[in-house]
């Protein structure tokens, strides 16, 4: 799996891209995705379009983000997900704590 | 330069004098000369020498010029030897006679050297360009050989690929007629493991080589894919995907493909590009048109691929009619097109509908008459019929080269030397892809067996506390701490019992994953795991959810997971 990100100009904006596995092995990389950026945005994007799978403790890095950035005031989207995806997400009622797409 | 070339020349003439200053004439130009007396002897001389050009005595005794001139230019076939006739006549009908008689040119007595060489000079360029062009003629007919040759060891792969499966099954009937030696049309059908039947017809653009290249990958794809018992939105995903890669912009292929299941009697079809087909109702010969909804195949991405397909219900002797647009295209010899009106006549006037396929080709053919046709013409008829009179050869031998894991059961042990390195799951889930029932559950499946196994070995094997992960810290700490645990750990054993089982429409895997811990009290990992916002504790109960059923056994160290599938149409 490999996380990478990219800011918008105004650094009000990350998109955290995906692929392959989403698992705890990548959460290192996921919380510096966010974490390390020199302003913290208002909005976060994790697009989720090249993943393949994920567990339940990549559902459990999602909450550590959107606690992050804010808890029940984040404004978090998770985007282009696949139809297994977009399945374990709904299963575990993400879609009343994310923007799902 | 080819004047620089010594020549062999035979002078023919009768006359001594006249001989011998003509071979001294050519000798001088450094050509070799063969001397004969008369047309006999002339003919003789060249038989044996083959010279390159000949100088002849237009009256001679026994056989004279004219005659000699007829048998050099017989024995001589195809190459040219120039003949130049020596003599004293003046008068034109001398003259014409000379050249009727197959001499090249004549040249008068008394010679005139310039003259006479600049002739020979003149007559060797013009058999050497004769000379050459003959090769290159042998050449090209040998190329041409070869070149055909190639192609039609090339069409048979090409046929044995892209027109093959089960296209001569007993409800499946088709026409295939080829602008090029190779089709610019795609025709496959193979049946599921499931025993329905696909069928693909796919118009590539343009004809010849550039389209059969693309239709290489179409069939491998197809067949491969239909008989491990991949659903038609993935099979169409994937030759989407390959053909936009592989073909060049503004190439691509229009296609209609189809999954006819005769147990269930109904029918999905996807068009992208072709023409409507036509379904056609036994009952009340009434035509039920399907329009071409998508863009052709290679045209979009996969991210914009759309594989939404319409769902018919057929009865048995319902039937199925889809074509490229070179019937609808084929012309008659004023340049008007056939067109969809004819088409519908033909059904129109139809009374037997099992005769409906020979109508058309029959009114298209009568309608093109002399007129040439200008594209590949394809027709494809597949008729809705009793799953068990569907042709069972062609069933059978795919089911022999095609078996698939169906009952079935593995189990797996991990070590504590694996625990680190290995992570079984990838492999695992391998296995279970075997089955084609199961690959469309692949992400489910993963997300079953990863909860199963982190679970087993984070708390059974390395002992973790899932309470650690209550906040970002200890979420962090937690992973940190698995992974020194995992480096450590010398005890301990993970088993994964797998098991497959089929029932009618569908299948049954269950996992039992059983590890070398003391067992958990399962009461504390309710499906109200769901509902609250801890970073952990969501695991088991979005395997409770994904499965039919879960269940602790043992003290808790075993749980078996039961997960149904049913076949996807």
């Amino acid at each position: 799996m490999a996380i990478t990100s990219t800011v918008s100009a105004d650094g009000n904006q990350v998109t955290i891209y995906i692929q392959g596995r989403f698992d705890f092995s990548s959460h290192q990389e996921f919380r510096a995705a966010y974490e390390k950026l020199p302003k913290t945005p208002t909005h976060f994007r994790v697009d989720l379009q090249g993943t393949s799978y994920l567990d339940s403790s990549a559902l459990g890095m999602l909450l550590l983000l959107r606690d992050y950035a804010g808890g029940d005031k984040a404004n978090i989207e998770l985007v282009n997900c696949s139809a297994d995806v977009k399945k374990i997400l709904t299963i575990s009622n993400f879609e009343q704590l994310f923007t799902i797409y | 330069m080819s004047e620089s070339r010594s020549l062999t020349i035979l002078v023919a003439d009768d006359t001594d004098s006249d001989r011998l200053i003509l071979e001294t004439i050519v000798r001088k130009e450094g050509h070799r000369v063969i001397s004969a007396k008369d047309g006999l002897e002339a003919v003789a001389a060249y038989e044996q020498e083959r010279p390159d050009i000949v100088l002849l005595d237009a009256l001679m005794p026994g056989l004279d010029g004219f005659g000699a001139a007829r048998r050099i230019k017989e024995l001589a076939g195809e190459s040219l030897v120039p003949i130049i006739f020596l003599t004293s006549l003046t008068d034109t009908d001398s003259l014409v006679k000379c050249l009727d008689a197959g001499g090249d040119d004549f040249l008068s007595k008394p010679y005139n050297r310039v003259i006479l060489q600049a002739k020979i000079k003149s007559f060797n360029r013009m058999r050497e360009m004769h000379a050459t062009m003959l090769a290159q003629r042998d050449q090209i007919a040998r190329h041409n050989e070869q070149f055909l040759q190639e192609q039609a060891v090339a069409k048979q792969v090409f046929d044995n690929v892209a027109h093959s499966g089960c296209l001569d099954a007993s409800n499946v009937r088709y026409y295939l007629s080829s602008l090029a030696i190779f089709n610019g049309d795609v025709m496959v059908a193979a049946m599921r493991p499931s025993g329905s039947m696909m069928v693909l017809l796919g118009d590539f653009t343009g004809h010849g080589l550039p389209a059969a290249i693309g239709a290489m990958p179409l069939a491998a794809t197809f067949y491969g894919m239909v008989h491990k018992g991949f659903s038609m939105t993935d099979i169409l995903r994937e030759i989407n995907g390959k053909l936009k890669t592989i073909l060049p912009l503004g190439f691509f292929c229009c296609a209609t493909m189809i999954d006819m299941n005769f147990e269930k009697r109904r029918m999905k079809v996807w068009n992208g590009g072709l023409p409507d087909c036509f379904i056609y109702r036994k009952d009340d010969l009434s035509i039920v048109p399907v329009r071409s909804t998508h863009l052709p195949l290679g045209v979009l991405p996969n991210k914009s691929f759309k594989d939404d397909c319409e769902h018919y219900e057929l009865a048995v002797g319902d039937r199925f009619f889809m074509w490229s647009d070179g019937i609808h295209e084929a012309r008659d010899s004023t340049g008007e097109m056939f067109g969809e009106e004819r088409l519908r006549a033909v059904f129109e006037r139809n009374r037997q509908p099992e005769k409906a396929f020979d109508e058309i080709l029959g009114s298209v053919q009568e309608f093109i008459g002399g007129g040439e046709k200008n594209d590949d013409l394809s027709l494809l008829e597949i008729v809705m019929d009793e799953p068990h009179k569907v042709d069972s050869v062609a069933r059978e031998t795919i089911f022999r080269r095609y078996s698939s894991l169906a009952e079935w059961d593995m189990c797996f042990e991990i070590k504590p030397t694996s625990f680190h390195a290995f992570d079984p799951l990838p492999l695992l889930l391998n296995v279970l892809m075997e089955v084609p029932g199961l690959r469309n559950y692949s992400g489910t499946l993963y997300t079953i067996m990863a909860e199963l196994y982190s679970n087993a070995l984070e708390h059974g094997v390395l002992k973790l506390d899932s309470a650690m992960k209550d906040t970002p810290e200890g979420f962090t700490r937690y992973y940190q701490e698995r992974e020194a645990r995992l480096r450590e750990v010398s005890a301990g054993y993970i088993r994964i019992h797998l098991q497959h089982s089929t029932s009618p429409g569908g299948g049954r895997l269950t996992i039992r994953v059983e590890d070398s811990g003391e067992g958990f009290d399962k009461s504390n990992c309710s499906a109200e795991g769901l509902s609250n916002s801890q970073y952990s504790g969501r695991g088991l109960a979005l395997v409770d959810k994904l499965c039919d059923s879960v269940r602790y056994l043992g003290k808790g160290n075993e749980v078996e997971a039961v997960f149904s599938w049913v076949n996807d149409d």
